[in-house]
């Protein structure tokens, strides 16, 4: 039953990773495209776990931690430099 | 590993799953920026946290140890969420986004 | 000399210590050294960027309250989700919110709150610290919101920080 679970969620993910995609390349504004890229990378923190649970190993977790800092401090620049026009003043 | 651990897991699974579906059909929806900045912030981290709390569950129950990994990326998306959508409203409302008509009350930049 | 040896913040010295530990492979001689290294280290480097020392007067009142957040935000969802896929259109609108907060990292936790819980983002903070931009997806008048964010958040946060 875990199995059938856990590849029903991997293909809601997916799904909503595609939306996303729909809204980075649609947006009307660059603020759109930015929130679009800051979902995206939660998504995919949630398809690396979601791998590390059908590969019944926890290699992964690291990278999903990174990507969570990394994606962070970009969706942050990214927001500096549409509301300044520069990242570090 | 026992049987209402794998039920609990599978219900984990299906509802951060859906949690995270919902998040981005608002985020795809939604009619303009502001009301569009309510899914991610909510529904997304939410269902992200579900799956984190099933993959704890199940490397507990599978005997691998207890994963602090988990929780701390679970702690960590709810602390930056707020403040990365604080400062794409702040950016928004620089730049000038239109705001839906029926939108009552104003948007101001300084 | 002596100075540049102690730790000019305990808490969180402490915390990065215990991060470090659960971070590392098990606790080893390596990681007890290396995890004191960093528990010294970070917070001398940072020590400029810290504004003042938050004045926490009843920290034990904090678990309550992130309890009651927490349910919230499962709230918050579910009540988001329902409104996504619905077909009517959402009645938006954007609140100014009178803060009876003074203390910045107390707003800044009630901001962060507001942001995650029903229905609204917190947008702004005007530059005196005295109000705060609110944009709520869905509501009637602006009085209410108002008053459910008093009533639920504020308070508690004011009674933490006196």
């Amino acid at each position: 039953m875990m199995t059938i679970a856990l590849y029903l969620t991997i293909a809601m993910v997916i799904a909503a990773a595609l939306l996303n995609v729909f809204r980075l390349i649609v947006g009307p504004d660059a603020p759109d495209r930015v929130l679009a890229l800051d979902t995206l990378y939660i998504n995919a923190i949630a398809l690396i776990i979601l791998l590390g649970i059908a590969l019944s190993t926890r290699m992964y977790l690291e990278a999903a931690l990174l990507i969570a800092v990394m994606g962070f401090v970009g969706t942050v620049a990214m927001a500096k430099y549409l509301k300044r026009g520069s990242v570090i003043e | 590993m026992s049987q209402l651990a794998e039920y609990v897991i599978s219900a984990l699974l299906v509802l951060g799953g859906a949690f995270t579906l919902i998040g981005a059909i608002g985020l795809a929806r939604l009619p303009d920026f502001f009301t569009r900045l309510h899914g991610p912030t909510k529904a997304t981290t939410l269902g992200v946290g579900a799956i984190m709390l099933s993959s704890v569950i199940y490397f507990s129950s599978t005997g691998q140890g207890l994963g602090i990994s988990e929780i701390l990326i679970t702690v960590f998306l709810l602390m930056t969420a707020p403040v990365s959508a604080n400062m794409l409203a702040k950016a928004a409302m620089h730049i000038g986004v239109k705001s839906m008509e029926n939108t009552q009350g104003n948007p101001w930049d300084q | 000399m002596l100075d540049r040896l102690s730790f000019p913040q305990p808490w969180l010295s402490l915390i990065l210590f215990t991060i470090w530990q659960f971070l590392s492979e098990g606790v080893s001689g390596a990681s007890v050294v290396m995890g004191l290294i960093l528990a010294w280290l970070i917070p001398q480097i940072t020590q400029g960027f810290w504004p003042e020392r938050p004045a926490f007067m009843k920290a034990w009142r904090m678990p309550v309250y992130l309890i009651v957040v927490l349910w919230d935000i499962v709230i918050a969802s579910f009540s988001v989700a329902k409104l996504i896929l619905s077909p009517r259109k959402p009645n938006p609108f954007f609140v100014c919110y009178p803060l009876q907060l003074d203390h910045p990292l107390a707003i800044s936790i009630l901001a962060s709150t507001i942001s995650l819980t029903p229905g609204t983002v917190s947008a702004d903070i005007s530059d005196d610290n005295k109000t705060l931009l609110i944009h709520a997806l869905d509501a009637d008048d602006d009085q209410q919101v108002i008053d459910a964010i008093h009533k639920r958040y504020e308070k508690p946060l004011m009674e933490m920080f006196q």
